[in-house]
């Protein structure tokens, strides 16, 4: 669907669909924003919750065995999938993607709006599971078959049905989004925008979004089969089984097929959320530091690599499955291969800050948290990759405290570095600086307090998915009080959440005037001629892109940035021209 | 400047805490100290970048923070650099996966001469299984599992006959000899997990997983569930005694056999009294992972204050907590449902003198009597 300047008559009038039933990016990515956020917060009340009955065991008797399973799997599920996933794609990609790539819109708007109220839909189905008999499932978030629909686990009726099908409706979400958002990248970008011209952000999620297109088909067979496993008695995963004293009718399933197809959607799924914190990551490194990203090339190819390896390394979730014993060998070595490119995303990114100007502002402040907790959560992962150092680990605390890093916080410290980043440009107003870096402050702190002695916890054996701990000879007393402690912490931080909330409600409504590029960034969606975009983002005439989007402190300028389509001469496009032209890379002459 | 200052105190704080930490690893107990050693190697690697990284950062912020009249470089690509960094990467990657592939080639492959037990789970306890003079495990089906013959073994192959099966969670193993576990489940997906082992594999209903190692010291393991298994998941207790080979040896030939209608060591041989025993019944049997003894509410009624309480169950009718209707409910557990709690207990069969003592333990666990004390 072409767009042109004349096409501006289209823009609607009405509250509802101008607001609600809208095919606007801009705002069907604050709806896809504001419901994440929202069931985000179910999660982290349900993580604290959790957290409560591991400090204090027993001491509110609410949190019984079931609840603590039901509140460990739906903090799970809705972190990675109905928060992380939906906000980087639905609400970061939605947003970004049209107006970095200068595009009046996405390609296809109606699928586009189609697909947040199918993602509310399928919020609204796993949020249905809390009220009905037997409440939500409690099977953990990878809803491991034969336990996940038998007795014993609590919502093994209504509760994993909903689950299931909720991420059936998701993915049906997620699959009309994604399509919206490859076409609009390879096809709706503006004049002179050539792929290696285009701001990381966009790579990350364009990349994420085709992995996503990729691997949730996996995930949607598993979960028909599991249902149909579930209410038509067929045996997919199901052997033959005594549960509770009953011989079951089930006959000749594997469990391991399921773990399989379960987790070649499961690990492409963590850099589906990875990848767009990198993208954002590294500009808003960049554009606060004023230097342009270190091995652009190498940060782009660094991107297509963890994206195509991610999808042969799945078993490494598998070591002590039970699976072929052989399969060890190639999922351990292809897991510390991906530590390579994953290597230099980190390099890169520390290198920007090398001659650079840092200008700590609160996006910043939480892209370097990010360094900081990425860094952590990768080297962990190379001892959980490694099958060898992964056998006595696996299943214990320091699982916990490797994902929470590397794809639990992480990427949270990116998405609240992005809409302190972004919020400028969404609402045209300032958010809060004080309590911006309050937020950054425990936070981040916060996040260290809780999950580096978790690690420790591991060490010493500590399985995870325990709602208690007594009686265990091996533990000692310390560990309980240890315990305390990160549950103190993981309270502070989930409270200090609202004062997050409280900024981004207060600034919308009383936040300083931003002006149109408050950070002085050189990307696309910075030179709207109005801010907020308007309808159709470009007013009369889409912009033509001159140059990379990386022209920090060009020598020579009299500004230390040169916006994308500004037409001067000069700046860093020699790297872009090579592209382009197509010159041997190798002898060329920098001039 | 605050977070620099910070990411250093970070890294000395990290440092720190990783010297004076109290939880570390369990004192090893069998021939895996390569697993460890592979683990301090990578520790070593990934603490000495996290550690360079973390005070690069901190250092840039310190230099290159906002200045006026202070402008960012702007720098070229450097592809030697990144080519060095590439490099240097590569090179701690492969220091630490290659010593691992070596270890884990040996941890696949179980010594010839090794020891063979099976540990079986069940939601949620331990049973186990050592071949009989053959030298072989009988053939086991889910078909034939029931309360006379848990372990599902087919009641006509011959192999199976001399079978020792260990029908409570305690089993005993020699120490200084390679044991091959074999590992079944009955129902959902279990982990054999005995830390200070550092081995450990799931169980897989539907099929035999196995995983071996040699026992260095002696003394009494915790066997833990490390597979989320349900809502009993943290209470699948279990022990593992590792004894001098003669010490095994007697205490294997104490074990029936299959053909002998095997049932469970008495514990009365503790001598303890009546309800201490009934107790550790509870706690080997599995009782407590659905059963709390303090009111807290599980997957079952909770033992306190139940012995004499009057109960009302499913169909709305009452009965009173007497040791007829407790016999009842763990030989025939679906017979009466309490009322708000799920058809889900498997049947125990539990001799008298067991019985006794667990209705014993759970008459400490309440003030009410019953008025005629019936003998189960």
């Amino acid at each position: 669907m072409a767009y042109s300047s004349a096409e501006q008559h289209h823009e609607p009038h009405s509250f509802w669909t101008r607001y609600v039933w809208s095919q606007d990016h801009k705002v069907i990515a604050v709806q896809y924003t504001i419901t994440a956020i929202a069931v985000g917060m179910v999660a982290l009340v349900l993580s604290n919750l959790m957290r409560l009955q591991l400090g204090f065991p027993g001491r509110f008797a609410f949190i019984d065995a079931n609840h603590y399973y039901q509140y460990v799997t739906l903090h799970g599920m809705i972190m990675v999938v109905y928060l992380l996933t939906a906000l980087f794609l639905g609400g970061f990609g939605n947003y970004l993607i049209p107006l970095m790539v200068g595009a009046r819109d996405m390609v296809f708007p109606l699928l586009n709006m189609l697909s947040y109220w199918v993602y509310l839909l399928a919020v609204l189905v796993l949020m249905a599971s809390f009220f009905v008999p037997g409440g939500p499932t409690g099977a953990g978030w990878t809803l491991y078959p034969p336990q996940s629909i038998l007795p014993g686990t609590p919502g093994s009726d209504w509760g994993i049905i909903l689950m299931l099908v909720s991420l059936l409706i998701f993915i049906v979400a997620a699959t009309m989004g994604g399509l919206n958002y490859v076409i609009t990248v390879l096809q709706a970008r503006t004049r002179g925008m050539t792929l290696m011209r285009m701001p990381l952000t966009v790579w990350g999620i364009f990349v994420a979004t085709i992995m996503a297109l990729l691997a949730f088909p996996s995930l949607f067979v598993s979960g028909v089969m599991l249902l149909f496993d579930k209410v038509l008695g067929t045996s997919f995963f199901m052997p033959a089984i005594v549960s509770m004293g009953q011989a079951l009718s089930y006959k000749g399933g594997s469990p391991i097929l399921f773990q399989h197809l379960f987790w070649f959607f499961g690990h492409p799924e963590v850099y589906i959320v990875a990848l767009p914190a990198f993208g954002i990551v590294s500009d808003l490194i960049s554009t606060h530091s004023r230097k342009k990203i270190f091995g652009y090339h190498m940060m782009v190819w660094a991107i297509v690599m963890i994206g195509a390896l991610s999808f042969v390394v799945w078993a490494h979730h598998m070591f002590v499955s039970g699976m072929n014993p052989y399969f060890g060998f190639f999922f351990a070595t292809t897991t510390l291969i991906i530590a390579v490119p994953t290597a230099i995303k980190v390099y890169n990114w520390v290198l920007t800050l090398w001659h650079s100007d840092i200008h700590l502002s609160v996006p910043m402040l939480f892209a370097i948290g990010f360094i900081s907790t990425f860094l952590i959560g990768g080297l962990t992962g190379l001892f959980l990759g490694n099958v060898s150092v992964d056998i006595p680990l696996s299943n214990t605390y320091f699982v916990v405290a490797h994902f929470h890093m590397v794809m639990g916080v992480s990427p949270i410290l990116v998405i609240f570095g992005g809409l302190y980043h972004w919020f400028p440009k969404v609402t045209g107003r300032l958010m809060n600086e004080t309590l911006g870096k309050l937020h950054f402050w425990v936070t981040f702190l916060g996040t260290y307090a809780i999950y580096f002695p978790m690690h420790y916890l591991g060490i010493l054996g500590m399985p995870r998915r325990y709602y208690a701990y007594d009686n265990y000879a091996f533990i000692p007393a310390s560990a309980q009080q240890l315990n305390a402690f990160i549950t103190v912490a993981a309270l502070i931080v989930g409270v200090t959440q609202l004062v997050f909330l409280y900024n981004l409600v207060h600034s919308t409504f009383r936040g300083r005037p931003a002006g149109s590029n408050p950070w002085r960034a050189t990307t696309l969606e910075w030179q709207t001629p109005e801010t907020p975009p308007g309808h159709g983002n470009w007013g009369a005439e889409q912009p033509e892109v001159h140059r990379w989007a990386y022209d920090y402190s060009v020598p020579g300028m009299a500004q230390d940035f040169v916006p994308q389509n500004s037409a001067v001469a000069g700046g860093g496009d020699d790297h872009d021209q090579t592209v382009v032209k197509a010159a041997p890379r190798r002898g060329r002459k920098k001039t | 400047m605050a977070l620099a200052i910070v990411l250093m105190a970070l890294v000395a704080a990290a440092v720190l805490f990783h010297f004076l930490s109290p939880w570390w690893l369990t004192p090893l107990a069998s021939n895996w100290g390569q697993i460890d050693t592979t683990l301090m190697i990578t520790l070593a690697i990934t603490g000495a970048f996290f550690i360079a990284i973390n005070l690069f950062i901190a250092y840039c912020l310190i230099r290159f923070r906002q200045r006026d009249g202070h402008r960012a470089a702007h720098d070229p690509e450097n592809k030697k650099l990144e080519g060095w960094l590439t490099g240097l990467t590569a090179v701690g990657i492969i220091a630490m996966l290659a010593p691992g592939l070596f270890v884990y080639a040996a941890y696949i492959d179980p010594p010839a001469d090794s020891l063979v037990f099976e540990a079986v789970g069940q939601q949620w306890q331990w049973r186990f299984r050592f071949p009989g003079r053959d030298g072989r495990l009988g053939v086991t089906d889910s078909r034939f599992v029931s309360a006379e013959n848990p372990l599902g073994l087919a009641p006509n192959d011959p192999r199976g006959q001399d079978d020792v099966l260990i029908l409570n969670s305690e089993v005993h193993l020699p120490v200084g000899k390679p044991i091959k576990v074999l590992l079944r489940s009955q129902d959902v997906l279990h982990d054999f997990y005995v830390p200070p082992f550092r081995a450990r594999m799931n169980l897989v209903p539907g099929m035999v997983t196995h995983f071996w190692f040699t026992p260095t010291r002696t003394g009494r393991f915790e066997i833990l569930c490390a597979q989320l298994c349900g809502v009993g998941h943290f209470n699948m207790r279990g022990y593992v005694v590792v004894e001098e080979p003669a010490a095994f040896q007697a205490w294997l030939g104490r074990q029936s056999t299959f053909a002998h209608g095997a049932t469970r060591t008495p514990v009365a041989a503790t001598g303890a009294a009546l309800p201490a025993q009934g107790k550790l019944l509870a706690q080997s049997r599995g009782c407590v992972a659905c059963h709390s003894d303090d009111g807290s509410a599980r997957v079952g009624p909770s033992w306190k204050g139940l012995y004499g309480k009057t109960e009302t169950l499913a169909d709305g009718s009452t009965v009173q907590v007497d040791p007829a209707y407790i016999a009842e409910s763990i030989r025939t557990p679906n017979a009466k449902i309490v009322h708000g709690y799920p058809a889900i207990m498997p049947p125990f069969s539990l001799s008298d003198p067991e019985l006794a003592a667990l209705i014993a333990y759970m008459k400490t666990l309440s003030d009410k009597t019953v008025a005629q004390a019936g003998t189960p």
